[in-house]
């Protein structure tokens, strides 16, 4: 697991500053050596970083379904920089501005030699503080790459008042409340909060969200992407659970970006952790629950026209 | 029997350094050349070796040989030449693009893939574009004529170069990688993503053949001298298609050789004999000899050294393997 390269994915609309915080990573001494996979040349002033041009090509595998949809380019990029191993500590996928995030993010889990060699770390989301809310409104691409991201930076702060910005973060909100938000001026940030984040490793979704199990979010409710959470007081009955999860992502696949999940099993020391992108689901026993902790469970999905009350219904029928 | 009993030719084989990850293997006459992932061609002659950065600062990604030179591909989106002699020169330059599908043709010319480009330039200089639908993946000439086979997304195309006539679209959908050519001409067969390979029969009827089963994508495919075989990785024994019908392989069972617990990574035929070297993941290669399925051990599995090139003289006399940690080799049959 260690060995594997991370990968961290950056997306954001046209404009918002994706080259900008690029740059930014590039540039910062930080002793790492990045393969950068850019849709354009140019723009990046660096050249001694392996910097590899992408055609995002969008190929459907098996049935045609959406899930199923995977980068053609990067497994075929990712085949290649694997020969050169050991130049390089880390990538970063650069999408163009109308990209879905998706199909970058499912390569990770359906191709075997990529899944062997290289880990998705994190969706980044540049999001530009003046016009995401129109946006939002106007492309159905912004809004994905809200939904899926891990970390989103609202960036160009210094172009709004304050009651736009309040405005501006709740509609993130509506749309994804769990993703780990900045403000920024010209993406100025820790690079620590951008890249190395694990948001796919199982291990670390308790670390990161230590307070996941805790209700405490508020709930906005955008038009069409919505984000669910369920909580249980109690354990679930794997019997039941993991039926109702499979199902549910099969049938509601399409429309689900990202779930994830932490539920207790009864008898089970370890706690069950999950999450997915679309159809794919990852998932194991991850550290153990603590004495005297409340042995809870909870599940939370990110997507588009999602039927609150039947996801309700159907994990709390899932209660040992 | 396994690999553990097998007899071993190991005293035969000469142990070579190259220092970086092996990408391709040609044979230049006695010369065999391992282009590597760090832009060097190492030159291997008896028991000497010279290296020829073919690539400064950039990596080898395909390297081919038609036998008298070893045509590479490289990220710095060049096609570059290296000769026994040590000397090297631009073939071909592109910007921004990756140079990882290429192919020669017996008679001199040669052809690359550049994103969608497939540059093919005859033996006399004149140089052909055409472009896919979608980033040609593999490349191979057919055996006689000046024609070649890409693969691509959703099929592959076959294309005259030098005719103005419309290339021929062979359809299947999923994405297509390398391709190969029987050497009787009649199917055309590429590998794909999802575990399978795709085969057409161009004569007489455009059928479809459909070869699955493995576990993971075949990277690695060899003809039998006669063409009545096709030898392929990706399952952890090399699996072997019988083509000597009209029909190819279909309603027949594959047959199944050097079974390891490791995932084949490389098959390289034998140009004259029925056998068939199978190099692994795990470093190990064995000799097969398909009439009886004996082994023979060429090199036992060494950890964190999985064969990434293999390819045999025009003889059949020495077999050069190069690995994924730099080490390679060649074995000499013994006479």
């Amino acid at each position: 697991m260690t060995d594997k390269i991370p990968v961290t994915v950056l997306t954001g609309y046209l404009g918002a500053g994706k080259t900008t915080l690029l740059n930014r990573i590039l540039t910062e001494p930080h002793g790492k050596r990045y393969a950068v996979i850019v849709n354009e040349f140019g723009e990046i002033g660096i050249d001694n970083e392996l910097v590899v041009g992408a055609d995002e090509e969008v190929f459907e595998m098996n049935n045609g379904c959406i899930c199923c949809t995977v980068r053609g380019d990067l497994i075929r990029i990712l085949d290649g920089l694997m020969k050169r191993k050991g130049k390089f500590d880390a990538i970063i996928v650069e999408t163009t501005g109308l990209a879905d995030p998706a199909p970058v993010a499912q390569t990770f889990f359906m191709d075997q030699d990529v899944s062997d060699a290289a880990r998705l770390d994190a969706v980044v989301t540049v999001a530009d503080a003046k016009w995401l809310s129109d946006r939002l409104k106007d492309a159905p691409e912004a809004k994905n790459q809200i939904a899926f991201a891990d970390v989103i930076i609202l960036n160009k702060i210094d172009l709004v008042t304050a009651d736009e910005l309040a405005e501006v973060e709740a509609r993130i909100r509506a749309i994804n409340p769990y993703a780990r938000l900045h403000r920024t001026q010209n993406c100025s940030l820790p690079i620590a909060e951008v890249l190395d984040r694990n948001a796919f490793d199982l291990d670390r979704i308790i670390e990161i969200e230590p307070d996941f199990l805790e209700e405490g979010h508020h709930h906005h409710h955008d038009e069409e992407m919505q984000s669910i959470s369920v909580k249980l007081d109690g354990e679930v009955d794997p019997e039941k659970f993991m039926p109702w999860i499979s199902n549910l992502t099969q049938v509601e696949g399409p429309n689900i970006l990202r779930c994830k999940g932490i539920v207790a099993f009864p008898d089970e020391p370890k706690r069950f952790v999950f999450q997915g992108v679309h159809m794919i689901l990852d998932g194991d026993v991850q550290g153990d629950w603590k004495p005297g902790e409340k042995r809870s469970s909870r599940v939370v999905f990110i997507g588009r026209d999602l039927n609150e009350k039947a996801i309700k219904e159907g994990f709390l029928a899932t209660a040992a | 029997m396994t690999a553990q009993t097998a007899p071993s030719l190991t005293q035969n084989v000469t142990t070579i350094d190259a220092g970086a990850h092996v990408t391709a293997i040609g044979w230049l006459k006695g010369t065999a050349a391992f282009g590597l992932s760090d832009g060097g061609v190492l030159l291997a002659k008896d028991d000497e070796t010279h290296r020829v950065e073919a690539h400064p600062d950039a990596g080898i990604l395909v390297g081919v040989s038609d036998g008298e030179r070893f045509v590479t591909g490289g990220d710095d989106g060049r096609v570059a030449v290296t000769g026994t002699d040590g000397s090297t020169k631009t073939l071909a330059e592109t910007k921004g693009a990756w140079i990882d599908s290429l192919a020669v043709s017996p008679g001199g010319a040669f052809a690359y893939g550049a994103g969608k480009r497939v540059i093919a330039r005859d033996e006399k200089g004149r140089e052909k574009v055409l472009e896919v639908p979608t980033t040609a993946r593999g490349l191979a000439f057919a055996p006689k004529g000046y024609r070649l086979a890409i693969s691509h997304y959703n099929g592959a195309t076959l294309w005259f170069p030098n005719v103005e006539a419309k290339p021929e679209s062979l359809e299947w959908k999923g994405s297509h990688l390398d391709v190969t050519w029987s050497p009787d001409a009649r199917f055309v067969v590429t590998s794909m993503q999802e575990n399978a390979l795709h085969g057409w029969r161009l004569l007489p009827d455009k059928g479809h053949m459909r070869m699955s089963g493995y576990p993971s994508k075949t990277r690695s495919l060899s003809w039998s001298h006669d063409g009545k075989w096709l030898a392929t990785s990706g399952a952890e024994a090399a699996v072997i298609w019988p083509f000597e019908s009209k029909e190819g392989p279909m309603g027949k069972q594959p047959r199944e050789c050097g079974v390891r617990p490791a995932k084949v990574s490389r098959v390289a035929f034998h140009p004259n004999a029925y056998v068939l070297a199978v190099a692994y993941e795990d470093g190990c290669i064995l000799l097969v000899r398909l009439t009886d399925a004996s082994e023979l051990l060429v090199r036992p599995a060494v950890k964190g050294s999985g064969i990434t090139a293999l390819a045999w003289d025009k003889s059949g006399k020495r077999l050069a393997f190069g690995c994924e940690d730099g080490q390679a080799g060649i074995l000499t049959l013994p006479t």
